[in-house]
């Protein structure tokens, strides 16, 4: 690479200023699939960023050894066979949280976070840098989706991680829980809400 | 009003809330400025949107007062007491069970419309007169004020004023707010104990037995196991299609009274402001759709045994082809598109009624999925006039 690369933005820069859900609008599907209750969201949001950092760095170590023609195959048979280790992983020590997520993670293969990752950054940086990327990218990804979830369980369950947060005596005196949060319309609209908040907050983001 | 009008201007003393002031003043008089001539002709008449609206919430009245009168009524009657029933205590019980409902929607749209108009510093605009009155009459009357409260701001907010306010708003504001409580509070808003009122309003009433229930009629019929029912009301009282009619029956404040309604319909189409090509449409629909339903009336689906008459007598389907349909806003606006707009909530409100037996109620999802597709109807009624006409024109060419 000609140009030098500053590891601290290619680490922070996707937390917020270039977030792949907020900014790029990637992983939408996901994001209202699994935000529902705060624990699977953020489970999700780890196995991403395993799958995402590791495929990263070894996409990265071979980027010189792969044909340009069959780079895509390549890529998906790297990131399938994380996803299977993180999906045998998860049912082996979290045999619920793998329950709940069901198909999602296997679909990590289709996020377009990754793909989009793998071919913007690790076909064309060293493993360490592309490691980074992958680690900040996963991040960006699991933030938003805890917010989302916490959000969602908090008022549509009354609970965080499955615990009771909301006392009972707001439910004596009639608080019924928000059934509409737990429906995934309401986690596009929570999308809809931090991407506001956020692009209030950057002013350099918001289109004409 | 004018004495005080310099102190609003820009670089009077409450500049920044020159909004509400505009706002108070054109509501209260007529506007002081209408579109400037510049160049193009504008027709100048003395209906703003504001006398619309007014025109709306007056054709409202008549199921407003019958709503007021149908709440007493029923609780009267969920008492135990039958016969002497006191009007004008209905008449205020119903008034009372009401007034916070119709208080709290105000309050909380008119609210976020101010503050929104302040932030844009534009004028307030008028939108909310019409739904504010509407949304207490679509809910059932045993809804808690903070579900209303919630419901009308995310209405407000996210179906209104995010498209850029009255007049860009894709989903009628009214039945968004009714869609979010159906959604998020499903226990509060079906079954059958949220249609009549049981407890005293403020003191004033009597009190209801304990564990009181009477579910709508369109509710006894989705849990109706077979395809020979009779509807209750309250007492084991039969209730007859006059009786839906006229709308002495459970349900929402105020859809119950078919009477009532056509009423409304009949000031809106004088007036001009209703819409007759979408009313006659949507009630065609209605009726075509229950008449299929009719006739292949299984027991899976005991709706279909209604008659296509009653399918439109029964719930909130006559409210929302008067009042949710024709929504200028939200409608088709081409004239063919109109009847393809009625037509098919007319169809869709009747189909949801009868082959879901999980919403007992169509209308409303039916009235909010037409909006999502009125632009389309207009693009392709407009795409077809223009390539009809160009047709025309190389005909005549060649």
């Amino acid at each position: 690479m000609a140009e030098k690369i500053n590891y601290k933005e290619v680490f922070f820069n996707p937390f917020s200023k270039n977030n792949p859900v907020v900014v790029q609008v990637l992983g939408i599907c996901s994001v209202l699939a699994v935000t529902a209750k705060l624990e699977p969201a953020l489970v999700m949001g780890l196995s991403v960023i395993a799958v995402l950092a590791f495929s990263n760095v070894i996409i990265s170590l071979l980027r010189n050894t792969i044909p340009t023609n069959i780079r895509i195959i390549v890529q998906l048979v790297v990131v399938a066979g994380l996803v299977v280790i993180v999906d045998q992983l998860l049912k082996a020590y979290a045999y619920d949280v793998s329950k709940q997520l069901s198909v999602f993670i296997g679909l990590i293969i289709t996020n377009c976070i990754l793909m989009g990752r793998l071919e913007a950054f690790a076909m064309g940086n060293r493993p360490w840098p592309s490691f980074l990327d992958g680690v900040g990218n996963g991040c960006g990804y699991a933030i938003i989706l805890v917010i989302v979830g916490f959000f969602r369980e908090f008022l549509g369950s009354g609970t965080l991680f499955g615990c009771q947060v909301i006392p009972q005596w707001c439910y004596d005196h009639g608080y019924t829980n928000n059934g509409l949060m737990i429906l995934p319309p309401m986690a596009l609209i929570v999308v809809a809400c931090i991407i506001w908040v956020h692009r209030s907050r950057n002013k350099d983001l918001q289109e004409q | 009003m004018d004495r005080i009008r310099p102190n609003f201007e820009p670089g009077g003393k409450f500049e920044k809330l020159h909004s509400v002031f505009d706002g108070m003043d054109t509501f209260l008089f007529t506007p002081r400025s209408t579109a400037k001539r510049s160049g193009g002709v504008h027709i100048h008449d003395s209906i703003d949107s504001k006398r619309t609206m007014i025109t709306v919430v007056l054709a409202l009245m008549p199921c407003f007062f019958f709503g007021m009168y149908n709440t007493g009524y029923q609780h009267w009657l969920a008492c135990g007491i039958t016969d002497n029933l006191p009007f004008w205590s209905l008449m205020f019980y119903g008034f009372l069970a009401i007034l916070p409902k119709v208080v709290v929607a105000y309050a909380v749209g008119l609210g976020i419309e101010f503050i929104v108009a302040q932030i844009r510093g534009e004028e307030i605009q008028e939108g909310f007169l019409v739904t504010g009155i509407l949304v207490p009459m679509i809910i059932p009357v045993e809804t808690p004020l903070w579900m209303l409260a919630v419901a009308v701001a995310f209405a407000v907010i996210f179906a209104k004023e995010v498209f850029g306010g009255t007049g860009y708003n894709v989903f009628n504001i009214a039945l968004v707010t009714r869609a979010f409580l159906f959604f998020a509070y499903p226990a509060k808003m079906s079954g059958d104990s949220v249609f009549v009122a049981t407890q005293p309003m403020f003191g004033f009433g009597p009190v209801a037995p304990d564990n009181f229930t009477c579910a709508t009629p369109l509710g006894q019929i989705a849990t109706a196991s077979s395809g020979d029912f009779t509807l209750h009301g309250i007492g084991d009282t039969v209730i007859s299609s006059w009786d839906a009619f006229i709308g002495l029956i459970p349900g929402s404040f105020g859809e119950t009274s078919t009477l009532c309604i056509i009423i409304g319909a009949i000031i809106l189409l004088a007036s001009g402001i209703g819409n007759w090509r979408i009313m006659l449409s949507v009630v065609a629909g209605g009726l075509v759709m229950g008449w299929i339903a009719n006739t292949c009336a299984t027991p899976t689906y005991p709706a279909s045994y209604l008659t296509p008459v009653d399918q439109l007598i029964y719930g909130g389907f006559a409210f929302a082809a008067v009042f949710m349909a024709t929504d200028p806003v939200t409608a088709a606006r081409t004239n063919t598109g109109k009847y393809i707009y009625g037509l098919l909530i007319g169809v869709i409100a009747v189909l949801i009624r009868t082959y879901n037996n999980g919403y007992p109620e169509g209308a409303m999802l039916a009235v909010l999925l037409m909006n999502a597709f009125a632009p389309l109807i207009d693009y392709c009624v407009v795409q077809a006039n223009i390539r009809r006409r160009q047709k025309r024109l190389t005909a005549k060419l060649s």
